[in-house]
């Protein structure tokens, strides 16, 4: 078998088809959890459990379902796969649950989750509906990631909760950019980074 | 049989229902105990940060509170003690605030320090996006603010959501809320030059201006119903039955 082919659609989501940057899906929730490093990587980490697994069941289910409400049979399996990763959250890691409050249960509404049933799960088998579930969650994830870095460090001088920006700095007149906390700023972030990756790949310009 | 019949299609998402329904009451039955043990903890550690305890690493917060809360009860608004069935830790605050101060359900926890026993009273209100509330800890003369604990659901990061920091909070500590006529006054929360020139009053937020109003209106609403329990402190008389 060719390795290369089989893990496409696990690499290929990272960059050249990164579902933030390149697919244009999940700006919403891109926006609403960046402002701090530790929620966005337990979004990262929510998405794609949900993802990978919404993948599977849904590319296991495709020859049952009837066509004329497959999008509420997805949503339904999404649905429930959010609620658990909800609960499991509360009861396992009470603190960032807070944290997220009612991100969590607006993965629901995140296009990727939709997007990905809907273009590749249907018409896959579940090893590699699986492997996009998971290319996918990473290839947002990276996006969630970089912007929420850049946002905590600028907005707070802190990362994952830690002081990274000296006193000394602000005793000398260094101030945090308040604009990186709100989402505008997240919705510039995300305009640069496409920028950069576009510059580096000619062949996404349109 | 035919995918595309009206009966298939019933069938399928009756079926898919059941199957959904049962696996999300069995997660849920499952993980409740677990999930209430959280929230109970977190109202625990809550409380505990208001009388300035915070748990260190591997300190069990329900232990420091058994430790420390040595008693709780509840109070109207004569300040006497009600006798009820309810435990003042399962007294819904965010209902109560919202009844006339005669009707409230006023919960007191006590807590015993070295330094002296500390009442720890609720406070709840409404911020910019959602709920706001905390807990704050007197001194036994029934007037000085011995620390304050505040916490919100979805204030924007960086702005109003610096109510939760110990910058914000601690400038709480050592205001009274009576002043010195003896009437109640509460703690303002003002922006930066417009400082009263008497009263008890603290820095607001920058940038967060409706939510540090929220916890002006909070803090008068919610510690207003206490002051005759607070003048019965202030003369040396505990809560009478």
């Amino acid at each position: 078998m060719n390795l290369k082919k089989t893990f496409l659609p696990l690499f290929n989501p990272l960059s050249k088809d990164n579902p933030v940057i390149v697919q244009i899906l999940g700006i919403c929730s891109a926006l609403a959890v960046t402002a701090k490093l530790e929620p966005a990587l337990v979004m990262t980490i929510s998405v794609t459990a949900v993802l990978a697994l919404a993948n599977v069941i849904i590319s296991l289910l495709r020859n049952t379902i009837p066509t004329s409400i497959r999008i509420i049979v997805q949503l339904v399996v999404v649905a429930a796969l959010v609620v658990i990763v909800d609960q499991v959250l509360k009861a396992y890691n009470y603190e960032v649950s807070k944290a997220l409050s009612v991100f969590i249960g607006l993965i629901i509404t995140n296009c990727i989750i939709m997007g990905r049933l809907e273009a590749f799960a249907l018409n896959n088998r579940p090893w590699p509906a699986f492997l996009d579930g998971i290319g996918n969650g990473i290839g947002y994830g990276i996006i969630l990631i970089i912007v929420a870095f850049f946002r905590e460090l600028f907005g707070s001088g802190t990362l994952m909760g830690y002081q990274i920006v000296p006193q000394s700095w602000y005793e000398a007149g260094y101030m945090n950019n308040g604009m990186m906390i709100l989402p505008p700023m997240a919705l510039i972030l995300v305009g640069c980074i496409i920028w950069v990756h576009r510059a580096k790949n000619k062949d996404l310009q349109e | 049989m035919n995918r595309q019949s009206n009966l298939y299609t019933v069938i399928y998402s009756v079926v898919l229902v059941l199957i959904v329904g049962v696996v999300l009451s069995v997660v849920y039955q499952a993980l409740r105990p677990k999930q209430e043990e959280n929230i109970s903890n977190d109202t625990k550690r809550q409380i505990l940060a208001a009388a300035l305890i915070i748990p260190e690493n591997g300190q069990s917060v329900s232990d420091l509170y058994a430790k420390y809360i040595t008693d709780s009860f509840i109070v109207n608004e004569e300040g006497q003690k009600v006798d009820s069935n309810v435990d003042p830790f399962d007294v819904n605050v965010s209902l109560e605030v919202k009844k006339p101060a005669n009707e409230r359900l006023l919960p007191v926890f006590v807590c015993n320090l070295d330094n002296g026993v500390k009442y720890i009273i609720p406070v709840y209100g409404a911020g910019l996006w959602g709920p706001i509330w905390g807990y704050i800890a007197f001194d036994n003369n029934g007037d000085t603010i011995y620390g304050a604990y505040f916490a919100h659901q979805g204030e924007t990061p960086g702005l109003g959501a610096e109510i939760e920091k110990p910058a914000f909070s601690s400038q709480f500590q050592g205001k009274d809320i009576f002043n010195e006529q003896g009437d109640f006054q509460s703690v303002l929360v003002v922006k930066n030059g417009q400082e009263p020139a008497s009263g008890a009053w603290v820095h607001a937020i920058s940038g967060g201006t409706i939510t540090s109003q929220g916890v002006q209106r909070m803090l008068s609403n919610s510690l207003e119903p206490y002051t005759a329990f607070f003048k019965n402190l202030k003369q040396g008389k505990e809560a009478q039955k």
